[in-house]
């Protein structure tokens, strides 16, 4: 599904460097990556989602070599096979709830807004919680009920995989574990790919692999972080 | 786009209270200069026409646009009178139909005209629903004077006392209705027309009361001389011209002293013209006598004149509430960077996330040049009416 090899990145200005000479993910896996900040696992994140471009090195997500591509056709591969869930949530806060979830479907013109991605997302809310609150706007909702739209979002283009940067980070325990049960069961039933970036050790017990980042940005031998028990 | 324009919308739906205040500045930069635009043409055009339907003016001299502005709109302060006698001067000239004007009385806010039949045909008045002035105490009325008084024939109307506190000052006179003219849409529709003689009644210079000779005012005689009576405080003046009492109205005096504000003079020819503007030349003359044309071209100098200082403040102000509204859409901007960032990570198209920037100044733009269009409309529709109630002020 991923597949990361001889990456060299390095950000213009301080002197962070992230170097993995080779990672790959099996579709379908759920992966965490933990780690220290600014140890470059957010970084990994935004290369594989094509969002930052690494000058060295080679990224494939889901068969196409995103390295490869150009800004406009990263953009269009990524809002088709790429559902991003941000810590902070990244709601639009001048919308309601639908109008968030369908966000994808409005600012992008390789998606098409059909009658059918309506119901979806509606059904979607529902399933999740929140189909009494459709017309809530967004600034009105509890953090829970926040997190719970953001997961709506990026599932709603039905992603082949989900890249979550600390989801769980702002969220008490019971939401926590609400948010954590939506995105597994809809991994689970959609031969999705999960990878997580958590600071949250008591979570790792539900990712098939976990991979500590610790080494990856300091290693001039580029030779990768190290699989921790899960 | 459809999706491009909804989620501008939102935003600025989101942001009421912003959108208006942008709204309306750019409305203010567009209407300012357009409808000052449109407000001087049509002034320049109200106040053209009709003083080019007015050959020439006599009044007593002072002010010539003050004179001018009374005869022709009947709202400028009214003008010192003069004597009668200047227009037997003028219809005696054999040069010039002398068309009398006394604007000296209201009935509420209309102005009270009192004049001769000649002003209606020299105007192209029409009577369209009962018939014109034939005797005394009798009015026409215009168009916007029966709506907004809602009178027609055989209803009545009383002047207004210039003073209430001045109990020695004019009576109101009870006038009776008898004709509406038809809708002229010049300010001859706001007026009450009266025969120049019931304007000198209001004005006390001729009055009707008890005959004293009678047995039943005994009670009111003070004194007899001869074949004259004098009466007491107690004799009844009518305050209403009646089929009963006309024959006991009369004037006091030599009507040729009696006061008129001026004389439309409708010369024969140009050198009737010239020849009558001529005899009014003299220092000693304690008359003017105006052409309306030329009063009017001077005045419409002054309002271009200050239009253009107007004109030049206003694209200073313009130009600082552009500047303003671009700084507020700058600040919205870095406020928003987030927003856009996320739209950005999640894949959103450049071309969409400009786009939907870009629409949300096109909509407030749109709606402000609207709102601008529209207060253009209504400044040109209203337009004449606002810049004599100005003027006239």
């Amino acid at each position: 599904m991923i597949t990361v090899s001889k990456l060299d990145f390095k950000y213009p200005e301080g002197e962070f460097r992230l170097c993995i000479a080779e990672l790959v993910i099996e579709r379908a896996s759920t992966v965490a990556f933990i780690g220290p900040s600014g140890t470059g696992k957010t970084t990994l994140l935004n290369i594989i989602a094509g969002i930052v471009s690494a000058p060295a090195g080679r990224v494939v997500t889901n068969g196409v070599d995103v390295s490869a591509l150009n800004d406009r056709a990263r953009r269009e591969f990524r809002i088709k096979n790429i559902g991003l869930v941000f810590q902070e949530f990244e709601l639009l806060s001048y919308l309601d709830v639908l109008d968030n979830i369908l966000l994808p479907y409005r600012i992008n013109p390789a998606m098409r807004l059909t009658k059918q991605v309506r119901t979806r997302a509606v059904e979607l809310a529902t399933e999740v919680g929140i189909g009494d609150k459709l017309r809530r706007n967004a600034d009105l909702l509890s953090q829970g009920e926040r997190q719970r739209v953001a997961v709506c979002r990026s599932l709603l283009p039905e992603p082949a995989l989900i890249l979550a940067d600390e989801p769980t980070g702002n969220l008490d325990p019971a939401n926590k574990d609400r948010v954590l049960d939506i995105v597994f069961d809809y991994v689970t039933g959609h031969d999705t790919t999960l990878v997580t970036v958590t600071h949250d050790h008591a979570l790792l017990g539900r990712f098939e692999r976990v991979i500590e980042f610790s080494d990856f940005h300091t290693g001039s031998d580029g030779d990768g972080g190290r699989e921790v028990e899960p | 786009m459809s999706s491009v324009i909804y989620l501008a919308w939102r935003y600025l739906a989101h942001h009421p209270v912003k959108t208006t205040i942008l709204v309306l500045s750019i409305m203010l930069i567009v209407y300012l200069p357009v409808g000052l635009r449109v407000l001087v043409n049509q002034s320049e055009d109200e106040l053209t026409t009709r003083a080019e339907a007015t050959p020439l003016v006599i009044g007593a001299k002072g002010s010539p646009l003050e004179l001018v502005l009374n005869s022709l709109y009947f709202e400028s302060d009214v003008p010192t009178p003069m004597r009668h006698a200047e227009v037997i001067r003028v219809a005696e000239s054999g040069k010039a139909l002398a068309i009398p004007l006394y604007t000296r009385f209201r009935a509420r806010t209309h102005p009270i005209v009192g004049t001769s039949l000649d002003y209606f045909a020299f105007r192209g008045l029409r009577v369209v629903e009962g018939r014109n002035l034939a005797v005394l105490g009798e009015c026409v009325v215009g168009a916007g004077v029966a709506e907004s008084a809602d009178v027609g024939p055989g209803d009545a109307i009383i002047s207004s006392p210039e003073n209430v506190f001045d109990l020695a000052g004019v009576y109101p006179l009870k006038m009776k209705v008898v004709g509406v003219l038809e809708r002229s849409h010049t300010p001859d529709d706001r007026v009450i027309f009266v025969d120049l003689k019931t304007a000198w009644v209001i004005e006390g210079l001729g009055h009707g009361h008890q005959d004293l000779s009678k047995p039943e005012a005994s009670s009111q005689v003070l004194r007899r001389e001869g074949n004259t009576y004098v009466g007491n405080a107690a004799v009844v003046q009518y305050n209403e011209i009646t089929e009963d009492n006309i024959e006991s109205f009369h004037f006091h005096g030599d009507t040729g002293e009696f006061p008129v504000t001026a004389v439309i003079v409708v010369p024969d020819d140009d050198k009737s013209s010239a020849i009558l503007q001529g005899r009014y030349v003299s220092q000693d003359e304690v008359v003017q006598i105006v052409e309306p044309t030329g009063v009017m071209k001077e005045l419409l100098a002054t309002i271009l004149t200050v239009q253009s200082y107007v004109v030049a403040a206003v694209v200073v102000i313009g130009l600082s509430t552009l500047a303003t509204a671009v700084l507020v859409f700058l600040l919205s901007l870095r406020l928003r960077r987030r927003e856009i960032a996320t739209m950005m990570k999640i894949g959103g198209s450049k071309s969409y996330v400009i786009g939907i920037l870009a629409s949300e100044i096109l909509v407030v733009v749109t709606a402000a040049v609207v709102f601008a269009g529209g207060l253009t409309f209504l400044t040109a529709k209203f337009g004449s009416a606002i810049i004599r109630a100005l003027i006239l002020s």
